[in-house]
C-alpha cells in the first residue's frame, strides 16, 4: 500500500501548447552531440578524437577526477567534431551518425551492489544518476542513504511519463531491481492508479498537488529532508528506462519519446528522438525561421535556451517553443485589467478565470529590484518546509552556516523556480541559489 | 553623466510602457506581477482616508469658525488647497531624493517611495511648516532609506520616521490642541472649541456633539488621513482583497490593542478597550503602516506575534505614558526594531524542528 502525501503549495503555470498525446514522428539525427554542460562536477577527459568510429554506447568522454565514469555516445557513427567555447572548455563532441545503427553489447552482472555500480560505470550510464546535495554527478565510492525517482513530472506544459515511459514499465523495474541492491528505491507517483504504482522492490508514494509537487527535491523534502551529512541519489525516469534496457539487452539505449510543446509550437506532440539530437532536426515545428521565438531544451521554468543550434539535453524529454517577448506593452501594468497577462497576485484578476490558458513569452513583465515582498508571499509556491528568500539571501552572502542552517543541503535552482516565476522584483533566485551551491561545493571539497 | 540621468529616463519610460525586456536567466516566463502594480495598489487603496481627510480639514475649519455646516465641495476644497503642498513637498523632495540616488547606484527607481510620499502628508498635523516637512522627508528618505541600500533594504518605515523626526525635533509643531486646525490668517477660534483630539483628551467628548460615530466617520481633529476609520476599512478592504498587505498582521494588531486596552478595563484604566481603535491613528498605522511588506516581519508565524506586539504596546503607551497622547508610531517603529529579531526566532525555531523530526524518521 503505498503511502499518499497532499502538497498544498504551489503553482500551475496556465499556458497554452501542451503536447497532444501522439507521435508525431521518429527522427533519427544525422548528427548527435554529447554534451557534458548539464552535468555538474563533472571535469571532462576526452576518449575520442576526430574522424573516430565509435558505436552506440562506445565511451567518448571521462571525468577527470574519477576515470571510471564515462559519457557514452547514442548513436554509432564517426567522430565529426570537438566543439569547444571560451577558453576552450569542451562544450560537445558531435559524432555523425551511421545509417544502420550498432550497438556496444555487453553482458552485466547486477548481483552485489559493486556489481551494479560497475556495471553502470561500464555503460556510461552513470551519469545519469545525480548526487544530492548539491546535484551532481554521484561518487562511486559513495553509499546513498536511499535513491529517489520521481515518476511525473508537474513542470508547465511538461511530457506526460504515462504516454512516454508507460510501455517501458518492465525496463525500469529491472533497473529499480538492480539499484535497490545498492539502497532503498524511492518512487514518487502522481496518483495511485498510475502505470508506475505497480513497481516493485520499491517504496511508492504519491504525491498530489500542483508544481513543484512531481520535483524530486521536493518529494525527498516531504519524505525525509536531507540533512548535513547525508548523501542521496536521484534518477529520472528515463534514466531508469535506460538502465533498464541495459541491464536486460546489454545495449545503450537512450531513445526517448519527447514532448515539443509551448504556445509558439506548429504542432504540439510527441517526437521519438535521441539526447544530443540537434533542434534543427525540429524545423517542422516552429518554422524553421528562429528569429523571434526561443527554443528552450527543458520546460518553462528550469529549461536551457538553446536556440536552433542547440542540441536537446541529456536529461530532458521535453522542448518548449515560445515567442520572445520583446514588444513593448503600453501602459501595462496601469491597465485595472490586463486580460492577454497571466498573473497569480490579485492584484489582477485572472485568478478569478482559472480555466483560462494565456499564451505567454519571454517578457520580464518589469525591472529588476532588491526583494520588497516578504518570504511569506514566495513561500506560498514552495512545498519543502523551508524559507526560500531567507536561503536565497544567504546565498547571495555567501554565508556558509545561514545557508546550512536554511536548507541549502535540500535544494537544486529548479526547486525554487516558481519562487523567481512569481517574484514581483524580477530576481534571477535559480541563479542565485546556483550561486550559493557553487559555493558550498568549493568551500566544503 | 549618461548612466547617471538613465535611471530616471527609465523610470519615466516604464511608468508609461512596459518595456520589451525579456527575461535572459533563468525561468524563461515570468509572472505579470511587478513593483509598480503593487505599489499602485497601495497607493489607491490610501485615496480614500485620503479624500475624506482633505473634507476633514476643511470640516475642521468651519467647526472653529463657527460654521458647523457639512458643506461637502467646499470644505473638500479648503483642505484639498491646504493638503496639496504637503504632498507637492513630500513626492519632491522624496522623488528627487531617490532619482539621485538611483542614478548614483546605476540601479532602476523602486516604486516604494510612491506608498510612503502618498502616506507622509496623511500622518502630519495640517499646519506642519513645509519647511520641516521637506527636512524630515529628507533626513528619513536619506538616513533610513538610501544609506541601507533603498527600497528593500529599510529597517524602518520611512514614512513613519519622517513623522517621528518631526515629532522630536519639533514638537510645539506636532502636538497640543493647534496644530489639528487649520486657519486662514485673522481668523478666530470660536468659544468652545479646544481642536484637541479626542485621544489627547482620554475620550472625553471634546466637540460639540463628539461621539463614538464621529470617530468612526472621523470628524474630529487629528492628522489628515487618520481619523475617518470608515475610509480606512475601505483601504482595508483593497488591500486585503489584493492581498498586497497582510490580514495576520491587521488582525493580530488589533487583538494585542483589545487584550492590552481589555486588561487596563479590568484595573478600571483608560477608556473601553474597543474605542482605542477608533480613535488617533491605530486603525491607520495598522492597515497601511504596521503592513508595510518590507518592514513588518517576514515570515507567517512572524506576522502574528509582531501585529500582536504592534497593537499592545501602541495602547500600552496610550495608557501608561502622560507624555503621549498617541503611541502608535512609535510602537510600529518599536515592532519594525524588533521583526528581524522575531523572525530569526521563528526560522531558526523551525529549521531545528524541522532537523529533529528527519533525524527520528532516519
Amino acid at each position: 500500500m503505498s503511502k499518499n502525501i497532499v502538497l498544498k503549495k504551489g503553482l500551475e503555470i496556465p499556458i497554452t501548447g501542451e503536447a497532444e498525446l501522439r507521435l508525431s514522428k521518429t527522427v533519427s539525427p544525422d548528427i548527435v552531440a554529447v554534451e557534458p554542460t548539464a552535468l555538474k562536477g563533472f571535469t571532462l577527459r576526452l576518449l575520442v578524437k576526430e574522424g573516430d568510429k565509435v558505436l552506440a554506447g562506445s565511451p567518448v568522454m571521462a571525468d577527470k577526477k574519477n576515470p571510471a565514469i564515462l559519457l557514452a555516445s547514442p548513436v554509432s557513427g564517426t567522430v565529426q567534431a570537438i566543439v569547444r567555447g571560451e577558453k576552450r572548455k569542451l562544450l560537445a563532441v558531435t559524432v555523425k551518425a551511421d545509417d544502420y545503427q550498432e550497438y556496444l553489447k555487453s553482458e552485466p552482472k547486477t548481483d552485489t551492489p559493486e556489481e551494479v555500480k560497475e556495471s553502470l560505470l561500464k555503460a556510461g550510464l552513470w551519469p545519469f544518476i545525480v548526487q544530492r546535495p548539491y546535484g551532481i554527478v554521484a561518487d562511486p565510492a559513495a553509499n546513498p542513504d536511499a535513491i529517489f525517482v520521481s515518476a511525473f513530472s508537474t513542470a508547465p506544459l511538461a511530457a506526460d511519463t504515462e504516454f512516454t515511459l508507460g510501455a517501458k514499465v518492465n525496463d525500469i523495474q529491472a533497473a529499480v531491481n538492480a539499484l535497490s541492491k545498492i539502497a532503498k528505491v524511492h518512487v514518487g507517483i502522481a496518483n495511485a492508479n498510475s502505470t508506475f504504482a505497480k513497481i516493485e522492490n520499491a517504496e511508492i508514494t504519491v504525491f498530489e498537488g500542483k508544481h513543484p509537487a512531481g520535483n524530486v527535491g521536493v518529494q525527498i523534502a516531504n519524505v525525509r529532508p536531507i540533512l548535513k551529512g547525508d548523501t542521496v541519489w536521484t534518477i529520472s525516469l528515463q534514466g531508469l528506462a535506460a538502465i533498464g534496457k541495459y541491464l536486460t539487452k546489454g545495449i545503450y539505449d537512450v531513445r526517448r519519446k519527447v514532448a515539443v510543446v509551448g504556445p509558439a509550437a506548429i504542432e504540439t506532440a510527441y517526437i521519438d528522438t535521441l539526447p544530443g539530437a540537434p533542434m534543427s532536426t525540429l524545423a517542422g515545428f516552429y518554422g524553421g525561421n528562429e528569429e523571434g521565438i526561443r527554443i528552450i531544451s527543458g520546460d518553462i521554468l528550469s529549461g536551457k535556451a538553446v536556440g536552433a543550434e542547440g542540441y536537446l539535453g541529456i536529461f530532458d524529454d521535453t522542448i518548449t517553443i515560445i515567442r520572445e517577448g520583446t514588444e513593448p506593452e503600453l501602459l501595462g501594468w496601469a491597465k485595472p485589467v490586463r486580460w492577454s497577462q497571466f498573473s497569480t497576485d490579485h492584484s489582477y484578476f485572472s485568478w478569478l478565470t482559472p480555466w483560462r490558458k494565456y499564451d505567454m513569452d519571454t517578457n520580464l513583465h518589469g525591472g529588476p529590484r532588491a526583494f520588497v515582498m516578504n518570504d511569506g508571499y514566495y513561500a506560498k509556491v514552495l512545498p519543502m518546509g523551508i524559507f526560500p528568500i531567507y536561503l536565497t539571501k544567504a546565498c547571495l552572502a555567501g554565508d556558509i552556516d545561514k545557508m546550512e542552517q536554511f536548507g541549502i543541503y535540500q535544494v537544486l535552482p529548479e526547486d525554487l523556480a516558481l519562487c523567481e516565476y512569481i517574484d514581483p522584483s524580477k530576481n534571477n533566485i535559480q541563479e542565485m541559489i546556483a550561486q550559493g551551491i557553487d559555493l558550498m561545493l568549493k568551500e566544503m571539497a | 553623466m549618461k548612466k547617471f540621468w538613465h535611471a530616471t529616463v527609465d523610470a519615466f519610460e516604464t511608468f508609461l510602457r512596459v518595456p520589451g525586456t525579456v527575461a535572459r536567466k533563468g525561468a524563461h516566463v515570468r509572472d505579470a506581477i511587478d513593483l509598480k502594480r503593487i505599489m499602485i495598489i497601495a497607493v489607491i487603496s490610501v485615496v480614500p482616508a485620503a479624500i475624506f481627510g482633505m473634507w476633514n480639514v476643511g470640516y475642521q475649519h468651519s467647526l472653529a469658525i463657527g460654521d458647523g455646516r457639512l458643506q461637502i465641495l467646499a470644505n473638500f476644497w479648503y483642505g484639498f488647497l491646504k493638503v496639496l503642498p504637503l504632498y507637492v513637498v513630500a513626492y519632491g523632495v522624496g522623488l528627487i531624493i531617490e532619482f539621485f540616488s538611483a542614478g548614483i547606484r546605476n540601479e532602476e527607481v523602486n516604486e516604494g517611495y510612491l506608498m510612503s510620499g502618498m502616506l507622509i502628508p496623511l500622518i502630519v498635523p495640517v499646519t506642519v511648516p513645509l519647511w520641516m516637512l521637506a527636512v524630515a522627508v529628507a533626513f528619513s528618505v536619506i538616513f533610513v532609506k538610501e544609506v541601507f541600500g533603498g527600497t528593500g533594504m529599510n529597517i524602518w518605515n520611512p514614512a513613519l520616521v519622517t513623522r517621528a523626526f518631526l515629532f522630536f525635533s519639533y514638537p510645539s509643531a506636532m502636538s497640543g490642541s493647534q496644530c489639528w486646525i487649520s486657519l486662514k490668517a485673522g481668523e478666530e477660534v470660536v468659544d468652545g472649541f479646544t481642536g484637541a483630539t479626542p485621544l489627547a483628551l482620554d475620550g472625553a467628548a471634546a466637540q460639540y456633539g463628539t461621539g463614538i460615530w464621529d470617530y468612526i466617520i472621523g470628524t474630529i481633529p487629528g492628522s489628515v488621513g487618520e481619523t475617518s476609520v470608515i475610509a480606512i476599512l475601505l483601504g482595508a478592504a483593497i488591500l486585503l482583497w489584493t492581498g498586497v498587505a497582510s490580514w495576520k498582521i491587521m488582525l493580530s494588531s488589533v487583538a494585542g490593542a483589545l487584550f492590552v486596552g481589555g486588561l487596563a478595563n479590568l484595573a478600571g484604566v483608560g477608556i473601553p478597550a474597543w474605542e482605542h481603535l477608533l480613535l488617533g491613528g491605530f486603525a491607520f498605522g495598522t492597515v497601511f503602516m504596521a503592513t508595510d511588506p518590507v518592514t513588518s516581519a517576514q515570515t507567517e508565524c512572524g506576522k502574528w506575534i509582531y501585529g500582536f506586539l504592534v497593537g499592545a504596546i501602541c495602547v500600552t503607551v496610550r495608557l501608561f505614558n502622560p507624555g503621549y497622547a498617541e503611541g502608535m508610531m512609535l510602537a510600529i517603529l518599536l515592532g519594525n526594531t524588533f521583526a528581524p529579531l522575531i523572525d530569526h526566532y521563528v526560522v531558526s525555531g523551525a529549521m531545528k524542528r524541522r532537523t529533529k523530526a528527519a533525524m527520528k524518521t532516519a
